[in-house]
């Protein structure tokens, strides 16, 4: 009989038990198992190849993309004990995280990691083109992935206006003025002259999807708010969800880029 | 036909109610979905208003005046005889450009678009000049400035009656 050491008692305890339901992953049925039965592991493929996981290959871009999403979801969160988002506090609070609070390189974590993550969605999306891999049965999660980049660059942008300093009321003056010329929707777009009727405006700066944007014809207070609404809640669940479709997909179309 | 068979549903019945019950949760659907989307839309607008009373044409002297550019976004300007309403949206992306009393000139801090004291572009990206706003008296003598009628320069609109004051 073997000598039983202090880990196998560890694991014949109930807590132990509790938490874990297989035994090691010491054959074939219980390494399926162990990996099926954990939330952090069961969204990763039960059984990879080994060219998908080499660094060589893939560069893990897309990996890297999603540990500096979970990055900017910590830092941004402990942004979240100090900043108001208003218009009397705002530029004050990001003054207040660099020079008052311990461990205020948090802000520019926060900042270079979301220039970060825009280079690396570019890269992940180039390996992804240049081996060949957004090609069938992997399209419908190309498409995924051209959403998640058009998000993560509305990540970016919405989280621009909130230090509301010159550069990020200007800028976002100037990037929510694009959405004066959509088509039928914004006041200055093709379209928008054709519904008047008599001296009745439709689409007016009062009511196109830019004052939607800004809830005002201006970059004021509720344009910040609104601002700060889709930055740190609206669309991070939206990228969630979809990342999570993303990673799901990777597995049911066989893996991360190798020849099916 | 027997009462026990009367009790079931024969097929067409069944798809009337399957459409009615489609008909009804879509209708749900939609109706949510309209709420939600005239929810982004708020009642009321604490912004200022579009038109405004602006002193007496005698209140200006010439050149350009600055005191309703952070209330309403506009620049009384009196030269050669007008006096007209500027808008102070750079016609370039959206920007406020400042007055530089010293060069005579209004500049864009954004991308450097540069106009004259009458609206002019003459540097930087700006594709056409600066607009002019409705501007009127009323019975008082007093201005009055409406933002929601936008005369062009470029559409020859500035030698429209309305969008100048003669002094």
């Amino acid at each position: 009989m073997a000598k039983r050491g202090v880990v196998d008692y560890i694991r014949e305890t109930q807590v132990w038990k509790s938490i874990f339901r297989h035994g090691p992953p010491t054959n074939a049925r219980n390494r399926a198992a162990v990996v099926a039965g954990n939330v952090f592991l069961h969204l990763h493929p039960i059984k990879l190849k080994k060219s998908g996981v080499q660094l060589g290959y893939t560069w893990c871009m897309g990996g890297l993309t999603f540990f500096i999403f979970l990055a900017l979801t910590v830092t941004g969160v402990l942004l979240m004990f100090y900043y108001r988002p208003t218009a009397e506090y705002a530029y004050n609070d990001i003054i207040a995280l660099k020079e008052h609070v311990p461990l205020g390189i948090m802000r520019e974590i926060h900042r270079w990691g979301a220039h970060a993550m825009v280079i690396t969605v570019w890269l992940h999306m180039f390996r992804v083109f240049m081996t060949g891999s957004y090609k069938p049965p992997r399209e419908f999660n190309w498409g995924v992935g051209v959403i998640l980049l058009v998000l993560t660059l509305l990540l970016s942008f919405t989280g621009y206006l909130l230090p509301w300093d010159q550069l990020a009321i200007w800028a976002i003056a100037v990037g929510s003025n694009m959405a004066k010329a959509t088509p039928f929707l914004g006041h200055g777009g093709p379209g928008a002259a054709l519904a008047q009727i008599g001296d009745f405006v439709m689409v007016s700066d009062k009511n196109d999807v830019r004052f939607q944007l800004l809830a005002g014809r201006f970059v004021g207070e509720p344009a910040l708010l609104r601002f700060y609404i889709l930055h740190c809640v609206f669309i991070p669940l939206v990228v969630g969800v979809l990342i999570a479709v993303h990673f799901w997909r990777v597995r049911k179309d066989g893996g991360i880029s190798a020849p099916l | 036909m027997s009462d026990d068979v009367k009790k079931q549903l024969n097929r067409r019945e069944f798809f009337s109610f399957v459409t009615v019950g489609w008909v009804a949760f879509t209708s749900a659907v939609a109706g949510f979905l309209t709420l939600i989307f005239r929810y982004t839309y708020p009642n009321v607008n604490f912004e200022p208003e579009m038109d405004f009373v602006a002193g007496r044409p005698n209140d200006y002297e010439e050149g350009v005046d600055e005191r309703w550019k952070n209330g309403y976004g506009v620049w009384i300007v009196k030269m050669e005889g007008r006096l007209f309403a500027l808008s102070n949206i750079c016609t370039h992306l959206g920007c406020v450009p400042n007055w530089l009393p010293a060069e005579l000139k209004f500049k864009c801090p954004c991308h450097g678009s540069g106009y004259y004291q009458n609206g002019i572009n003459f540097e930087g990206p700006a594709p056409r000049p600066l607009e002019r706003y409705k501007i009127s008296l009323n019975a008082e003598g007093k201005i009055i400035v409406d933002k929601t009628k936008i005369y062009r320069y470029e559409k020859g609109q500035w030698d429209n009656p309305q969008s100048y004051l003669k002094v």
